[in-house]
């Protein structure tokens, strides 16, 4: 049995769309990351000039350090958003001038380096740059820090916006890579649902290798199942060959034993000795009957691949068949009534298999039916063909009657009367050849059975 | 802002003893007004730098539109409400004040709240900051000039003209110059700040001053007064407002608005972090910032309303932007630089 292990498809997409979420996350996250870090560099490179701009304006007086807030200094900041500013300048410690519990850096920037951190002042997130700068003062030099600070609300609105943007071309990526990746799970897979139907749109009987085109992937998989049918075809027929063969070398030898002893037979006296010879006729008739339907069957299975196109008429194929078996429903007393109407009935098929399909459902009906009772063998024609043979025999019982087409498959009461299980498989065989059924139901009027070939008119 | 006689201080006094008694003011009232509400629903604290009879007509007008409200209007001076609202906590619905830089420095080291304007669209950009600073009025500071020096026609137009005439003229304006003493009016260190920013003229301007013994005032009106009279022969960077309604009943003088360019400076409103009654701040800062609607009101108070199309037709007026640049004369080293200069120029006798 084949275990489903889930679909191919689906496993496809759900892996190319996993792969989608995940670039799509690597998407969003570098462009956030990138556009946050611009915008924050924007801010730190206006902070880190007003705090170099102030500490380019502190100058000594008097021994002392004084500063000129320089108008451009805080200007700056306030041209490009409306964030709270603070500032710091402290010179030894001292706070000379600014807002005195701004914080400092832990540590003191290096010369020349604009130093930033992110810090909380006054219940706010702030930015701050500073800056540290040497002042003479005469006597000797003093060391200041120049803090200049901002609050990052802008930034916020920005990151927001940019948040925003980015999520939305992340998820209209995603959408777009998920609806590809559909796209690419089946066209990937188109191959194989094609492959799939050709084999599924095959009949039974159909061991033909198939000769189409595939990806290299699937090429391996056609190459072995066409060389297992190769096999299997072979298999098959070597079977058939065998059939045959050995039927006919059955056959041609019961003939002759047959016919020493009906010599035989003739030339006994004693009644036991007869009766002996007698059923050893009739074991040698149905050995010879077996072995006949098993030719029929052989020849059915290997004509059914090819199928002649005869022009035929199924009335007096049904005709022939009758005159065929006329003497050995004779020797039953059992009379073959005819109902094949006056006009011919075209078809074409295999005038072969229908003979021999028609031979065993007749041979069939005269074997199951009582001595002196009538069979009646009917052609009917309406908007399709029935050839039907309706006998009083002791019908199917129980039997079930889909079953009875099988190979070797009997009917449930028939274990008294010699048989092979044949017959109604080849009948049946023979129909579906030829794009009909057999059918198999109880005689409407009175007991036996009555079965049916069934073709379609055309 | 700067009239105040004594009994009205005394009255003043005597109703703040009366509201106020559980809290001592560190800061100093100027004057102070309940308006009483007929049916008083609730109470609006309003701290303010504008007179009382400037602003008088504004607060019955938002009374009559919102029934209810009782108005507690003080009045005090520029750097008063500054520290009221700034070092004391002070607690005020809404904080009106003519020093835009100081309401800066309010908003920026978190004083002042959100508020988002009814009429916000129509708002020029420069006449808010933040969302919490927002000026209703545009004021430009001007030149006064008196009849008996200037016959019409014949005033200086910009500052190189002023200072063309003053300097051949030496004899005919000693004395007879009035400016700003800019060590005690904020508006006056807020328009000379910005001058100095504006232009290199305006140092030359003081030192022309300075030689001529310019007179320095407080206020505006004693400006206008004494260059209607004649004892001034012009008077430099005056309220525009206060000129144009002394104008209306009093003769001897005309209105300059110099050509190179004219500061413009806005009364900003703003509602305070301490506000109790927030609800009604907004309604009554929403009123004002629809001003223009009612000119029976600008006529009235004599306060022109923020009116973006006539900085449109007239390039030369500068209205003064809020942002983190006015902290910038608010810094102490650079006010006192700043004042040194002044001085050194103004003061050279």
């Amino acid at each position: 049995m084949v275990t489903p292990l889930g679909s191919i498809r689906k496993r496809l997409f759900i892996q190319l769309a996993l792969v989608a979420a995940l670039l799509s996350m690597a998407f969003f996250l570098a462009v956030r990351g990138v556009a946050e870090r611009a915008a924050e560099g924007t801010q730190d490179d206006i902070l880190s000039a007003s705090a170099t701009a102030i500490a380019d304006s502190l100058r000594s007086e008097d021994g002392a350090v004084t500063l000129d807030l320089p108008y451009s200094s805080l200007s700056m900041l306030g041209s490009i958003n409306e964030d709270r500013v603070f500032y710091r300048v402290v010179t030894d410690g001292q706070t000379l001038t600014g807002y005195p519990d701004l914080p400092q850096p832990d540590q003191p920037p290096r010369l020349g380096t604009p130093s930033l951190q992110t810090l909380v002042y006054r219940g706010d997130e702030i930015r701050a740059a500073s800056v540290t700068r040497p002042v003479s003062t005469g006597i000797g030099a003093t060391t200041v820090v120049v803090t200049v600070a901002q609050t990052r609300q802008a930034l916020a609105a920005t990151s927001r916006q940019i948040t925003a943007t980015a999520t939305s071309v992340g998820v209209g990526f995603f959408l777009l890579a998920t609806a590809l990746s559909l796209w690419a799970a089946g066209s990937a897979l188109a191959p194989i649902t094609r492959i799939t139907g050709s084999v599924m749109r095959r009949g039974p009987t159909d061991l033909r290798p198939f000769e189409t085109s595939a990806p290299d992937e699937l090429v391996p998989l056609i190459t072995a199942l066409n060389s297992f049918m190769a096999r299997l075809r072979a298999s098959l027929s070597r079977t058939e060959d065998f059939i045959t063969e050995a039927a006919h070398r059955v056959r041609t030898p019961l003939a002759t034993v047959r016919a020493q002893a009906e010599i035989t037979h003739r030339k006994l006296n004693k009644p036991e000795h007869k009766h002996a010879i007698r059923e050893m006729i009739r074991a040698i008739d149905e050995s010879s009957r077996s072995a006949g339907q098993m030719l029929d069957h052989a020849m059915v299975t290997f004509r059914a691949d090819s199928l002649a196109q005869d022009a035929l008429d199924l009335r007096s194929l049904m005709d022939e068949t009758c005159d065929r078996l006329g003497p050995t429903a004779d020797l039953k007393d059992i009379v073959i009534r005819r109902d094949t109407g006056d006009k011919p009935i075209p078809f074409t098929g295999d005038g072969i298999l229908l003979q021999a399909a028609l031979q065993n459902i007749l041979d069939n009906a005269i074997k199951y039916s009582p001595d002196d009772s009538d069979i009646i063998a009917r052609v009917g024609l309406d908007d399709k063909i029935t050839l039907s043979i309706t006998d009083q025999g002791r019908g199917f019982g129980e039997t079930d009657l889909s079953a009875l087409t099988t190979r070797y498959t009997r009917g449930a009461n028939v274990s008294d009367i010699v048989g092979s299980g044949l017959g109604l498989t080849i009948a049946d065989e023979v129909a579906k050849a030829h794009g009909g059924r057999l059918e198999i139901s109880p005689n409407k009027k009175g007991k036996g059975a009555c079965v049916s070939l069934i073709f379609p008119r055309g | 802002m700067c009239f105040a006689d004594i009994s009205a201080r005394v009255m003043v006094a005597l109703v703040a003893l009366t509201l106020m008694t559980s809290s001592a003011l560190g800061f100093e009232v100027e004057s102070r007004k309940l308006y009483q509400a007929k049916s008083e629903r609730s109470r609006l604290k309003v701290i303010s730098t504008a007179d009382l009879n400037v602003f008088d007509p504004i607060i019955r007008a938002f009374q009559d539109a919102h029934s209810g409200i009782t108005v507690d209007y003080t009045v005090t001076g520029t750097t008063d409400l500054m520290g009221a609202l700034y070092d004391e906590g002070a607690v005020f619905d809404l904080a009106i004040s003519s020093a835009m830089d100081l309401q800066t420095k309010l908003a920026n080291d978190g004083f002042a709240q959100d508020h988002a304007p009814q009429i916000a669209t129509t708002l020029p950009a420069w006449a808010t900051w933040r969302d919490q600073l927002f000026a209703f009025t545009q004021e430009p500071a001007i030149l006064v000039v008196s009849d008996e020096f200037f016959a019409e026609g014949t005033a200086p137009q910009n500052r190189d003209e002023l200072i063309a005439v003053l300097r051949d003229n030496p004899d005919r304006f000693q004395g007879k110059i009035g400016t700003y003493d800019v060590r005690r009016s904020g508006f006056g260190y807020l328009m000379a700040t910005q001058d100095s920013r504006n232009s290199d003229a305006f140092w030359r301007l003081m030192e022309v001053m300075g030689r001529l013994d310019a007179k320095l005032y407080c206020c505006s009106g004693d400006m206008i007064r004494d260059v209607a009279s004649g004892k001034l022969a012009l008077a430099y960077n005056v309220l525009g407002s206060y000129a144009a309604a002394q104008l209306k009943h009093t003769n001897g003088f005309q209105i300059i608005e110099m050509s190179d360019y004219v500061n413009v400076m806005s009364r900003t409103a703003l509602i305070p972090r301490t506000a109790e009654n927030v609800d009604d701040a907004r309604m009554m800062l929403d009123f004002l910032l629809d001003l223009k609607a009612r000119k029976d009101l600008v006529a009235a108070s004599g306060l022109p309303a923020v009116d973006a199309a006539a900085l449109r037709t007239n390039p030369s007026l500068r209205p003064v932007r809020y942002g983190p640049a006015l902290l910038v004369f608010l810094d102490n080293l650079k006010r006192q630089s700043f004042l040194r200069n002044w001085e050194n120029s103004l003061l050279q006798n």
